[in-house]
């Protein structure tokens, strides 16, 4: 996984509320491989008419905000089904951060899982953010390390989970850590025999 | 393992600790996963299991089931071959790993959240995941089920094991009882209204109370269900003996003598009498009035008796463009009243509100009535579907004009192909009103089966009560 330190780009404000993992992809892009990209459904019905085209005034498709690798949106981002394909649509467009004030949680550790820092800041510096990129230009600075977001001489302080924040820094994957822990897996599983007798599923149903 | 055993805990502390592998000192906590069950979305962690030359490594643990892209007009017709090859590729990896799938044409077939629980493999004390946000459903029976991306589908499938972080507790309190015509659905909104879609983000539920200890299984599962719709990892009812009933020969239980020594076992998870929680909320179960979704979010919901909100009279701004956009999708006219909301058609199904009580009450409606609207009925499994015709549920929907199909996700979420027209409002027993959820510009309203039902014979959004209270 690509590690996440500091990244200084264009930034697109998406000033709406629970933008949800429907709308991140609709439902049926999602069949496809990912080694088709997803990029191109990112967000689709709220880019491309229902003839196809561009929707001229949606924010990713003003000129100002067309190479964006961050987006600055409302509450609730990413609210809705697991569908790590919301996450797979805003990689694979370029995006790797997401400032909001709230996310849903798994749309967060799906983001977490594919190097898409969801930065969590207050309400009003959401707000800010936003009428920033408007009038004083499209470019933002998020620093990881720092946890802050740097938008012309203003600086805004976001949260992230401490352990996400190591993750991402370092791109770690959790396979590798669970792999060194086969021994307490091990020693867990005959524990918890002997506790729960009952949670295995009944083997004659089958 | 992070565990007092000494002091006070909530349920949900001892599911957390009776799950525990290893804690870091970050937090991280390593969890073991009792049941883990895939479905034809899961290919991509299917693909990233064979990237690294893995196979899954309990087998005996995971189950597939096909339900998001079944088609529910099964016989004598053709299969899209997109949809054709998502269910080809899910028997494929089940097969391939020695996971015993419930596919197709099996007659255990049906919504992964509706077959857990009916085969007996959800059980109190379990911790069970899913490729599939409303994997909460199963906390109806006192387990702890959350729903999971891809890589971490992966990740269970390669070491039956997750990293999480503890959530927060919250307890969301019920007292009192619903009046006739009030249900799980109507509790659950009028929670998601009040404490907002975002609402318990971070925390794992807790639903007690009197209203919920009188809630049939079926209720309860309804309601664990839509936790997700208020943001929660996963929402919880503890066990007790509606529980036991119900799990009582069911297949994948333990059978016999056994099944007594667990049942013991399941009646003492419950939270302790001076456990804390992060957070309480209560509700009095005389104020739920029957609830229609208006909007594009689970949170804009109201009483069927009150009226579309004007955003010319709410001061936040934010606030106020948010529902402007949510009524010109929903083509609504500030101030409206609810019931004078004429629409094209319904649908009764999805892992909300498909098992047989749900069918009960909205046959319960239908009967004698004829639909002013086309809808279909869509049974939560092929089983629920054989039990509705033994009870002739099937006539009944059928007599009124609605189309009684197969079983699976269907016009949830669409991906079989059955989905509500552009421009089209369709009243719908599921879980989410997003735009676009049950098809490219369809409006979705969200309410009971019974309410639906009452949708249907007017051909607008209305109140059920009258129509119930008709009959007696
Ligand atoms: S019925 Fe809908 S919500 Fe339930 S599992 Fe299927 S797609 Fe998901």
């Amino acid at each position: 996984m690509q590690p996440f330190q500091r990244l200084t780009a264009t930034a697109c404000p998406l000033p709406y509320a629970n933008i949800d993992t429907d709308q991140l992809i609709p439902a049926r892009f999602m069949k496809r491989s990912r080694a088709e990209g997803y990029g191109g459904y990112l967000l689709h019905d709220m880019r491309f008419s229902g003839e196809g085209s561009e929707v001229p005034d949606f924010p990713l498709n003003r000129p100002q905000f067309r190479n964006a690798q961050i987006v600055v949106a409302r509450r609730n981002f990413g609210a809705g089904s697991s569908r790590e394909a919301a996450v797979y649509a805003l990689v694979d467009y370029g995006i790797r951060c997401v400032i909001a004030p709230s996310f849903g949680d798994i749309f967060a550790s799906n983001s977490v899982n594919n190097g898409l820092l969801p930065a969590r800041v207050e309400e009003q510096d959401a707000e800010a953010l936003m009428r920033h990129l408007e009038s004083d230009g499209a470019e933002l600075t998020v620093d990881l390390e720092e946890q802050s977001v740097t938008a012309g001489d203003r600086r805004i302080p976001f949260v992230v989970d401490p352990v996400w924040r190591m993750k991402l820094l370092n791109g770690w994957d959790d396979i590798d850590l669970t792999l060194n822990q086969a021994d307490a897996i091990a020693r867990f599983t005959v524990e918890d025999a002997a506790r729960r007798p009952w949670a295995a599923p009944h083997p004659q149903a089958r | 393992m992070a565990q007092n055993p000494s002091g006070p805990r909530t349920l949900f502390d001892k599911l957390w600790d009776s799950h525990a592998i290893v804690t870091r000192e970050d937090g991280q906590t390593l969890l073991w996963v009792d049941r883990h069950f895939v479905h034809e979305g899961s290919f991509h962690a299917f693909n990233k299991l064979k990237e690294r030359g893995a196979k899954v490594s309990r087998p005996d643990l995971t189950f597939g089931i096909a339900d998001h892209y079944v088609p529910t007009r099964r016989s004598g017709r053709t299969i899209d071959p997109a949809i054709q090859s998502m269910i080809d590729q899910l028997e494929r990896n089940t097969s391939e790993n020695g996971v015993l799938l419930f596919g197709l044409n099996d007659p255990r077939q049906g919504i992964v959240h509706v077959v857990g629980p009916e085969q007996g493999l959800t059980l109190p004390g379990l911790l069970i995941v899913c490729g599939d946000s409303h994997t909460s459903t199963h906390g109806a029976f006192g387990a702890w089920g959350f729903g999971i991306g891809a890589s971490e589908v992966a990740h269970v499938l390669m070491t039956q094991t997750l990293w999480q972080r503890k959530p927060k507790r919250m307890r969301i309190m019920v007292e009192g009882a619903l009046a006739p015509g009030i249900g799980a659905k109507d509790i659950a909104l009028s929670i998601i209204a009040r404490i907002g879609a975002d609402g318990a983000q971070g925390h794992a539920v807790e639903y007690a109370g009197s209203a919920i200890r009188g809630l049939s299984m079926e209720g309860r599962l309804t309601l664990c269900n839509l936790s997700i719709e208020a943001g929660a990892r996963c929402g919880m009812v503890a066990p007790d003996e509606t529980t036991i009933d119900y799990l009582r020969n069911r297949p994948f239980a333990p059978a016999g003598g056994e099944f007594e020594r667990a049942a013991e076992d399941w009646l003492q998870l419950r939270t302790d009498e001076s456990a804390q929680f992060d957070r309480e909320i209560t509700l009095n179960a005389a104020e739920i009035a029957p609830v229609v979704t208006w909007g594009v979010s689970p949170e804009d919901a109201l009483p069927i008796t009150t009226m579309v909100p004007d955003p010319e009279t709410i001061p936040d701004s934010g606030k106020a463009a948010q529902v402007r956009d949510a009524l010109a999708y929903m083509d609504l006219k500030p101030g409206q009243r609810l019931t004078d909301v004429r629409i094209d058609r319904v649908f009764i199904g999805s892992c909300t509100n498909s098992r047989i009580e749900d069918l009960r009450a909205a046959a319960e409606v239908l009967a004698g009535r004829k639909a002013k609207v086309p809808g279909l009925v869509s049974p939560g499994s092929s089983l629920v579907k054989q039990q509705a015709e033994a009870e002739g549920l099937d006539r009944i929907f059928q007599e009124a004009g609605l189309e009684w199909v197969e079983s699976g996700c269907s016009m949830c979420v669409g991906m079989n192909g059955d989905i509500v027209q552009p421009g089209e409002r369709c009243a719908s027993t599921t879980n989410r009103n997003f735009k676009g959820r049950q098809g490219p510009g369809a409006r979705t309203h969200l309410m009971s089966p019974a309410m639906v039902a009452a949708a249907a014979v007017t051909g607008h959004l209305a109140d059920v009560r009258p129509l119930i209270e008709e009959r007696s």
